[in-house]
């Protein structure tokens, strides 16, 4: 075990798969010589060369269908876009080709690769750069998401993810990259995708959630443990593929499930997760499930607007409090 | 549509013949390609009449030179990328019209397994990277799999065709601006018909096609589509450029479209006068050209015309035959290919690249 940051952890298993499979390249705005945006490609130039560390121009659709292209070609492509805001412009080839060929073609065509980037709001950057994408890619069957909320996490999670062969959308958190936490050194660790982790134990409630909202789920329930209510956190790890199981697990333990999303409700990942949840475990609910998401609005500048409209601890405690029938403290 | 009669398709100016440096042989070779798609088309068309194609239907005929004149050019191991325009350029790297006819029938004998349809005939085997039905969508895949050609450090090109809207769509912007840059393998084709669907390329471009790489500082030509010819020997000196590093090229290649837009759409339709579809299906049908040159050159006399065709006839024939007779899709077969990884109580696995069919 080592101490490292989310950033440092992302690095080391791009440096190791690249290390391990030739096949396997970074592109990106500002990923080589600029050593990523946001650090995580730091020192990959240097190591790899810009045969395979590769600064694209800022053309998403074009870079995003070019590793689409280079991946139906045989090659392994990790696609960093800066921000997960900035791959709209790339979803078509997202969509309608990585998701598609390989059905289209009868398996022909397996689309290996990786776009992977931050997801959601960091500070006061306002609407155009502060939403969650997850909801845009998880729609499409073909496409995996991903959403690591640990260095560990992050570590295993992106090296299955690069030996992956459907594409997956890795979504990491900005305000995540300088967390520090324990992450084995081995060469071979990785996490299935698919593989929900319990966070936090507790036999009252459950939040179930993801990304970087696992750790306001866990503000959430050590509050929530100090008033001797017990709370699951069931990090989902990966929204495809679902771990339905180990949601139904803690559901049918506790009888009462709170969905916390740093997206939009609407349509949202919590949408699927209610569902989910009443379809196969209706008959041990006690309460109605909440979610807690982001306010139904853009992101607002004013940092007291933004605070408002984020999801926080303490409105998961409510909804818990909610699904428990009780008076909070 | 090229009879096979001795009509005479008089050029409105008379040009001397010009072999383009092509023996005899290739050109009968070429003659026979084009009558091979030509055939193949009516058939897909009259399958259409009678519903056992459905969806969307786009026909190459009038643009046989277009795919026989590139693709012919090429190496086997070069790959082609297309448009939703794509049964012919399959047929030209090498598919069997009996799977592309499958495919139009939604068949299990398809390039697909019916699961792709008219717009999306794929074949890996002979490197046949698909028909995509987003326009332009194919010209990012095509520059990244020259970027693979070029990580590997291989001798193989890439040809992307593209209808002229194409060049409408950021994507082939972008695409271009990197396959310049980093000096990929690829040649850009526009078959340039003239008409995005029913909207004449003139009213949505002040330029001409020919100058639409030069933002990108890649050479630029134009051919005569019509001309299989000039066509082939054009391409077969613009890939040996690519091949030897020179990097992407673009060319305009002029055609026509014969038919409509697709299936639903009139042969002339509202957006071009039918005098215009009957000058260019009477005097620039690209089989009507070569068959004079040859006749002309005395390479190729009625007998021998006629017997080509009617190998033609009976091929298309026989993948109309073959497709009816292949059978439908299995219900096994809905949920098949989502996801490359799954298990046997078919979730998705972790890795299981190494039962990739390609690895």
């Amino acid at each position: 075990m080592a101490v490292m940051t989310y950033r440092d952890a992302l690095n080391a298993a791009l440096r190791e798969e690249m290390a391990r499979d030739p096949d396997v390249f970074l592109m990106g705005e500002e990923v080589a010589e600029y050593d990523g945006a946001y650090k995580v490609s730091k020192g990959l130039l240097a190591e790899f060369g810009d045969h395979r560390v590769v600064d694209s121009p800022i053309s998403e659709l074009g870079f995003g269908g070019l590793c689409v292209g280079a991946a139906m070609a045989g090659l392994r492509p990790v696609v960093e876009f800066m921000t997960f805001n900035f791959s709209f412009l790339a979803l078509d080839q997202v969509i309608n080709s990585a998701a598609k060929l390989l059905y289209m073609s009868n398996g022909q065509f397996p689309i290996p690769i990786v776009f992977r980037g931050p997801t959601g709001a960091a500070l006061q950057l306002s609407a155009q750069h502060s939403q969650a994408c997850e909801t845009y890619y998880v729609h499409a069957p073909g496409v995996k998401v991903v959403t690591p909320a640990t260095p560990a996490d992050a570590k295993g999670l992106l090296k299955a993810a690069i030996r992956d062969n459907d594409p997956v959308a890795f979504m990491e958190g900005e305000l995540l990259y300088n967390f520090k936490g324990d992450v084995p050194e081995d060469d071979d660790f990785v996490i299935p995708l698919g593989v929900a982790d319990l966070k936090h134990e507790g036999d009252d409630v459950t939040i179930v959630t993801h990304g970087k909202m696992v750790h306001v789920a866990l503000q959430a329930a050590n509050k929530l443990s100090t008033e001797g209510i017990g709370a699951d956190v069931v990090d989902l790890r990966s929204i495809r593929p679902l771990d339905v199981d180990a949601i139904l697990r803690s559901v049918q333990k506790t009888n009462r499930a709170v969905y916390l999303e740093e997206g939009w409700a609407y349509v949202g990942v919590g949408a699927q997760i209610v569902a989910t949840i009443q379809e196969g475990a209706f008959d041990y609910l006690d309460a109605p499930v909440l979610r807690v998401t982001q306010a139904d609005v853009p992101m607002p500048y004013a940092k007291n607007l933004e605070m408002m409209a984020k999801p926080s601890a303490d409105r998961v405690v409510e909804a818990c409090n909610k699904v428990l029938y009780r008076e909070a403290r | 549509m090229a009879g096979t009669k001795t009509r005479r398709a008089k050029a409105p100016k008379e040009s001397p013949f010009d072999m383009h440096g092509i023996a005899p042989e290739l050109a009968l070779d070429l003659l026979r390609e084009m009558l091979r798609y030509r055939r193949f088309e009516e058939k897909a068309e009259e399958a259409y009449a009678i519903g056992k194609i459905g969806g969307f239907c786009h026909l190459h005929i009038g643009q046989e030179g277009v795919a026989a004149g590139a693709i012919k050019a090429l190496r086997e191991s070069d790959y082609v990328i297309t448009g939703y325009r794509d049964h012919t350029e399959a047929i030209a790297k090498g598919v069997a019209p009996t799977a592309v006819m499958a495919e139009l029938f939604g068949r299990t004998g398809g390039t697909s397994g019916g699961k792709g349809g008219s717009m999306h005939m794929f074949a890996r085997s002979v490197r046949f990277m698909g028909g995509h039905g987003i326009v332009s969508g194919q010209v990012p895949l095509a520059t990244g799999i020259a970027f693979r050609i070029k990580y590997k450090s291989e001798d193989d090109i890439v040809v992307c065709f593209m209808g002229d809207a194409a060049v409408n769509q950021g994507g082939f912007h972008e695409a271009l601006n990197m396959a310049a840059i980093w000096e990929l393998p690829v040649i850009f084709v526009v078959e340039n018909n003239h008409y995005g669907m029913g909207t004449a390329f003139r009213r949505v471009s002040l330029t001409d096609m020919v100058e639409r790489s030069s933002p990108y500082a890649i050479p630029a030509s134009k051919v005569n589509g019509q001309d299989v010819l000039a066509t082939y020997a054009h391409l077969r000196d613009l890939a040996a450029e690519v091949r030897n590093g020179g990097g992407p090229r673009f060319v305009d290649v002029e055609t026509y479209r014969f038919r409509g837009h697709s299936m639903s759409d009139p042969v002339s339709g509202t957006y071009r006068p039918k005098e215009e579809v009957e000058q260019h299906t009477h005097f620039d049908d690209p089989i009507a050209i070569l068959r004079d040159h040859l006749f002309e050159a005395g390479i190729l006399d009625q007998d021998g015309l006629e017997a080509m065709d009617a190998e033609a006839r009976e091929e298309a024939q026989e993948a109309f035959e073959f497709a009816d007779a292949s059978p439908v899709p299995g219900p096994e077969a809905l949920y098949e290919h989502v996801w490359a990884d799954v298990d046997g109580d078919g979730r998705l696995r972790f890795d299981g690249r190494e039962e990739a069919p390609w690895r």
